[in-house]
């Protein structure tokens, strides 16, 4: 017979890539993502691709959470995108959030960028992305 | 029988409480949560001796002639890309008739890093200018006389390296340090407390903020050695009170650093500046100003006993608060920025920026900034709020939320105290989570639709139109690596490897580290190769994260 596993919740890692120090957004997102019944881990501040994709594949997290607000986004973000495909985890879901122009939303989603939520996004649009793309938890 | 009238003020009370209310949901408090009467009266106004202007403890303002004597400053932060670029730019504000420049930097250069780090990476150029060496400040500065111009600079952790390069500029243009104005940022602490830029721990950290307020007490005496500030606690979405408060606890620690220095108040305090943020909320935003130059000239006179009315003098600089801009409707921040602009000049600032309505989007084009500072003009030169000074004086309301804002931070002081001073909290995370904290009320309210942010989270539209944005040239990047390498193939090797190892020697001891780092600065140093030599000696220091 066989049997479901259990459901267990969805593990973000949110992590601050680049060199500034911005750190408000990402601490709203991570205690609306708590709240919303996910596991979050928060990195800290000036992390590198590689340092974000450790994290993620040591937590055994499901997405990554990506802030910024430097500008240095079109670098960082398909860097990322890059560094899990060099580790064969392209299974964990980007996600990125911050100053970022709409032009470039469109070019970042197509180096792989799942979602990006700009300045001034209820955080229960998060919250609902999440739901969409994880409606029974994480397997 | 005389029938006795009824108190006109109870009538009020009474009339007002029958009066149907609007049932929006809305909150009535002030954006920072301090509950507010619907009206206040002549009784809420303390019993107090007639304050003035230019009069001890300064609520009305530090000068007796208000802006009759002089507007205040109209400094728009500026620079991206290139120091040819930005040198460009600045050339055209002053032609179009801004008064001082102030320059901002790129990441790599705020985080003390040269343009050829790997970590520079995506980062050059974007938020500000990339500044690697004194041959790029050079060109910064090229063709602007730094004897007439004042110049503000927002830099704090590799700070002193920036005034020296400054100062080694205007040594090239011939001007001698003393007649050399402006303002360095130098404000560590509030990075530990809320921006971030931090690189080396809070004591080797403080100790270079004392070494420039030193140094410039004798060599620099016209230049404001920091910019106290609470624009930064602001954004990071701490409440007015908060960004009053931990501002001045700041202002303070630097005080009680001086003093352990050896410097005598009198010398060094009159150079102290403050920066700070003018959010929407406009009467607690006025309120928080008065209630700054009251607190700080009583904790000045009365705890630090100084003697020289220039140390009781709270200046100030504010910013439009860039967090109150929105990527939607963007035009909206027009409205938004010039009625904090105008909170800013009732409060009585000394020196404003107004942000650019695509702030909030990316760096400012031409357009944009021009219009920010057309902004202030208008202000300045047609709506007349600057022909009497401290218009809002005496406003019962005013007055009750100038008290209240001192009452809190007093409060906080206390707080902050019991921890064991600034530098102790900031270890004990309690700024950051106090900080956090008002953030998330705040963004809870917001998602609750108990307070609105035009165009957000009501009167929206679905398409927004689409504004010009700068662009920054990814080409770039490499010129400014190739620009860095070749300073480091050109100059003087001799003079750089001697600077660099008197530089390290006298950070591993005691001595004032200005004339080191000037020395390095001269001989083409790099930035970077200043800080690593620190680094070094000082070490590097991470922030235990708290959510």
């Amino acid at each position: 017979m066989a049997t479901k596993a259990p459901v267990r919740p969805v593990r973000i890692v949110l992590a601050k890539v680049g060199l500034d120090g911005h750190d408000r957004g990402v601490k709203v997102v991570a205690r609306a993502l708590r709240d919303a019944g996910y596991e979050v881990i928060y990195t800290g501040l000036r992390q590198t691709p590689e340092m974000v994709v450790d994290a993620a594949l040591q937590e055994d997290a499901q997405v990554i959470g990506l802030s910024i607000h430097s500008g240095a986004h079109m670098t960082l973000f398909p860097a990322v995108v890059q560094e899990l495909k060099r580790r064969k985890a392209t299974d964990i879901i980007v996600f990125g959030g911050g100053i970022i122009p709409d032009d470039d939303i469109a070019a970042l989603k197509q180096k792989g960028v799942a979602e990006l939520f700009t300045p001034g996004t209820p955080l229960q649009g998060i919250v609902d992305w999440l739901r969409k793309r994880f409606p029974e938890g994480a397997r | 029988m005389k029938v006795r009238a009824r108190d006109p003020k109870q009538v009020w009370k009474e009339d007002f409480e029958s009066s149907p209310a609007r049932d929006d949901g809305l909150e009535t408090s002030t954006i920072s949560g301090i509950p507010l009467q619907p009206l206040y009266t002549s009784s809420d106004l303390p019993k107090r001796e007639e304050e003035l202007p230019g009069q001890f403890p300064y609520t009305r303002g530090i000068h007796p002639s208000g802006y009759r004597g002089r507007l205040w400053t109209m400094r728009q932060f500026s620079g991206f890309a290139t120091a040819e670029e930005t040198n460009r730019r600045y050339k055209y504000l002053l032609a179009n008739g801004q008064t001082g420049l102030s320059v901002a930097f790129d990441m790599p250069t705020l985080m003390g890093q040269d343009s050829d780090a790997p970590t520079s990476r995506g980062e050059i150029g974007h938020c500000g200018v990339a500044i690697d060496s004194l041959a790029d400040m050079e060109t910064l500065f090229e063709g602007i006389p730094l004897a007439d111009i004042t110049t503000s600079m927002t830099i704090n952790s590799p700070a002193a390296i920036l005034l020296c390069m400054y100062i080694a500029v205007a040594e090239k243009q011939g001007v001698p340090a003393d007649r050399l104005g402006g303002t360095l940022q130098n404000d560590i602490l509030k990075e530990f407390i809320a921006q971030k830029e931090f690189i080396f721990p809070p004591a080797p950290s403080m100790r270079l903020v004392v070494d420039s307020i030193e140094y410039c007490a004798k060599e620099v005496p016209k230049w404001n050695t920091i910019s106290i500030s609470g624009y930064h606690i602001r954004e990071a979405g701490s409440t007015a009170a908060q960004e009053l408060a931990f501002t001045l606890a700041d202002g303070m620690a630097y005080v009680d650093a001086c003093i352990e220095r050896g410097m005598r108040i009198d010398d060094f305090a009159s150079r102290l500046s403050f920066f700070f943020d003018a959010h929407i909320d406009f009467f607690e935003e006025i309120a928080k100003f008065r209630a700054a130059r009251r607190i700080w000239a009583r904790w000045m006179r009365e705890r630090y006993g100084a003697q020289d009315e220039r140390s009781w003098k709270l200046r100030f600089h504010t910013q439009t608060a860039g967090v109150s801009l929105t990527a939607q409707q963007p035009e909206l921040n027009i409205a938004r920025t010039a009625i904090e602009a105008l909170a800013a000049v009732l409060g009585g600032t000394q020196s404003l920026h107004t942000n650019a309505m695509d702030e909030v989007l990316a760096l400012p084009t031409d357009k944009a900034a021009r219009l920010a500072l057309r902004t202030q003009q208008l202000l300045a030169y047609e709506t007349g709020v600057a022909n009497t000074i401290d218009p809002l004086g005496g406003s019962y309301f005013v007055e009750a939320l100038t008290d209240e804002m001192e009452r809190q931070a007093e409060a906080y002081f206390k707080r902050i105290e019991e921890i064991g001073g600034v530098i102790p909290a900031i270890e004990a995370g309690f700024f950051q989570k106090e900080i956090a904290d008002a953030a998330f009320r705040y963004q809870q309210e917001l998602e609750q639709k108990r307070r609105v942010v035009v165009g957000v989270n009501e009167f929206t539209v679905d398409e927004d139109e689409h504004i010009e944005i700068l662009r920054i040239d990814p080409k770039l990047e490499s010129e400014q690596v190739a620009r860095v390498r070749d300073v480091r193939a050109k100059r003087d090797p001799a003079r750089w490897s001697t600077a660099i190892a008197r530089l390290r020697k006298a950070a591993a001891g005691t001595d004032n580290l200005m004339p080191y780092i000037l020395e390095a600065v001269r001989a083409y140093a790099t930035e970077g190769e200043i800080m690593n030599t620190m680094v070094e000696v000082f070490g590097l220091y991470t922030e235990k994260a708290v959510i």
